[in-house]
C-alpha cells in the first residue's frame, strides 16, 4: 500500500518537475530572441531545415486530402442535390481544421523529430557543454533560432496545405465529378470569411508551430544523453506534440467557432 | 558562402509560396467583407416571427445583396423581434415605404431579408424603422393550417 502511494507520488512529482523544467527552458529560450535580430541568418537556416524541407510532404498530403474530401463530400451532397456546396465543404474544412491540424501533425513527424534528434545528439556528444565552456549560451545560440524558425515556418506550411488541398478538391470536383466550376468558387467565396475562417486558421497554425517546436526542442534538450535516450526522446516528441496539437485544436476551435 | 546563399534563396521561395497560398486563401477562397463592414447605415424592422434568421444573414433587394443583418433583439413590450439591418451606404435612396420580408433561399436554404422599394418620395435614414414587414414562413405552421383546412371540408 505504502509502496503504491510512494510510486504515485513519485510519478506526479516527476511529471510536475518536467512541466516546470519545460517552462523554465521556454523562458530562457525566449530571452534569447532579442539577440537573434542582428543574426537573422541563423533563423533563416532553421526555416530552411524545418520549413523548406517539409514542403514536399505537406504539399502532397494537402493535395490528396483535398481530393478525398471532394470525393467523399460529393457522395453525401449528391443525395440532397447540393453538389454546388462542395466548394464550401472542402474550403471550410481545410482552412479551419485540416490545414492547421494535419499540417502540424506532419510538421511534428517531419521537422519535430529531426529537431529532437539533433539537439539530443548535440547533448550526447557534449557539443552543448563545449559551447558553454566557450561562454556561448547554447539556449540562445542553438535553441532560440530553431524555435523562431518553427514559429515562422508552420503558418506558411499550413497555408500551403490548405491552398493545395483546395486546388486538389477543385480538380476532383470540377474535372472528375462534373460540378459546375462557377458555383464551386462562388459558393466558396460566399461562405468562407477572411477573418472568421482564414485568419483563425492562421492563428491556429502559429500556436501549433510554437507548441510543436517547443516540445521537440525541450525533449531533445532534456533527453538522457545516450543513443537510447535520444531515440526515446524522439518518439516522445512525436507522440506528445501530436496529442498537444489535437487537444489544443479542440480548445481553440471551441474559443473561435463555439459562439456562432 | 555558396551553401548559405542557396539556403537563403530556398527560404525566400518558401516564404513567397506561403504568402501566395495565404493570398489565394484570402482573395480567391474568402470574401473580403472587412473593408465594407460597419460603414453603412442602420435600419430597424419588427417581425412577428423571424424563423431561422441569423446575424450576418444577407439583406437583398431585387436579389442583390445590399446589406447584412447586424443585430437581432426581442421587444418584450409588443412581443416582436427587432432586427437591425446594416445597409451599404451606396444604397441611401430607399423610399420610406420600403417593405421587408423574410424569405428562404431554396427549400432548405438559409433565410434572408428581401427588401422591396415602395413609391414614397422621402428616403429612409439611419435609425429609421421599416413599417411594412412580413414574417418568415414557418413550415410547421403552414402544414398545420393545411391540415386544419382539410379537416373542415
Amino acid at each position: 500500500m505504502m509502496g503504491f502511494l510512494q510510486r504515485l507520488g513519485a510519478t506526479t512529482l516527476g511529471i510536475t518537475e518536467r512541466i516546470g523544467r519545460g517552462h523554465l527552458f521556454l523562458l530562457y529560450v525566449l530571452g534569447g530572441f532579442p539577440s537573434l535580430l542582428p543574426r537573422f541568418g541563423l533563423v533563416i537556416k532553421q526555416i530552411y531545415a524545418s520549413g523548406v524541407l517539409s514542403l514536399l510532404i505537406i504539399a502532397v498530403s494537402g493535395l490528396f486530402v483535398g481530393m478525398v474530401l471532394a470525393l467523399q463530400g460529393y457522395n453525401t451532397l449528391v443525395d440532397f442535390g447540393a453538389t454546388e456546396s462542395l466548394g464550401v465543404v472542402v474550403a471550410l474544412s481545410l482552412v479551419r481544421e485540416l490545414g492547421p491540424v494535419m499540417g502540424a501533425l506532419l510538421f511534428a513527424g517531419r521537422a519535430g523529430s529531426a529537431l529532437t534528434a539533433e539537439i539530443g545528439l548535440m547533448k550526447a556528444t557534449e557539443q552543448l557543454s563545449a559551447m558553454e565552456m566557450m561562454a556561448v549560451n547554447p539556449l540562445h545560440r542553438v535553441v532560440a533560432p530553431r524555435l523562431l524558425g518553427g514559429i515562422i515556418a508552420m503558418p506558411l506550411l499550413a497555408a500551403i496545405f490548405s491552398a493545395v488541398g483546395i486546388i486538389g478538391g477543385y480538380l476532383v470536383a470540377v474535372g472528375l465529378l462534373g460540378v459546375d466550376e462557377g458555383a464551386f468558387w462562388s459558393q466558396m467565396q460566399a461562405k468562407v470569411d477572411l477573418f472568421d475562417d482564414v485568419a483563425s486558421g492562421v492563428i491556429k497554425s502559429v500556436v501549433f508551430g510554437f507548441v510543436v517546436t517547443w516540445i521537440a526542442l525541450f525533449e531533445g534538450y532534456d533527453a538522457v544523453p545516450t543513443s537510447e535516450g535520444v531515440s526515446r526522446a524522439t518518439t516522445r516528441t512525436v507522440v506528445h506534440a501530436s496529442l498537444a496539437v489535437l487537444g489544443l485544436n479542440f480548445i481553440l476551435t471551441a474559443l473561435m467557432f463555439g459562439d456562432d | 558562402m555558396m551553401q548559405s546563399r542557396s539556403v537563403q534563396i530556398w527560404v525566400g521561395l518558401f516564404v513567397i509560396a506561403g504568402m501566395a497560398a495565404l493570398l489565394m486563401l484570402s482573395i480567391k477562397v474568402s470574401n473580403i467583407r472587412a473593408f465594407s463592414n460597419e460603414q453603412g447605415y442602420e435600419l430597424n424592422a419588427n417581425f412577428e416571427n423571424i424563423g431561422g434568421l441569423k446575424v450576418r444573414s444577407p439583406v437583398t433587394m431585387a436579389g442583390v445583396v445590399v446589406g447584412r443583418v447586424s443585430k437581432i433583439g426581442f421587444d418584450s413590450e409588443i412581443y416582436e423581434a427587432v432586427v437591425t439591418l446594416n445597409i451599404d451606404p451606396r444604397y441611401d435612396n430607399l423610399p420610406e415605404d420600403t417593405s421587408a420580408s423574410i424569405f428562404t433561399s431554396g427549400l432548405l436554404g438559409e433565410q434572408y431579408i428581401g427588401l422591396e422599394a415602395g413609391g414614397a418620395e422621402n428616403y429612409l435614414h439611419d435609425g429609421d424603422r421599416i413599417q411594412l414587414t412580413q414574417s418568415a414562413i414557418v413550415l410547421e405552421k403552414l402544414i398545420g393550417q393545411f391540415l386544419v383546412s382539410q379537416a373542415d371540408k
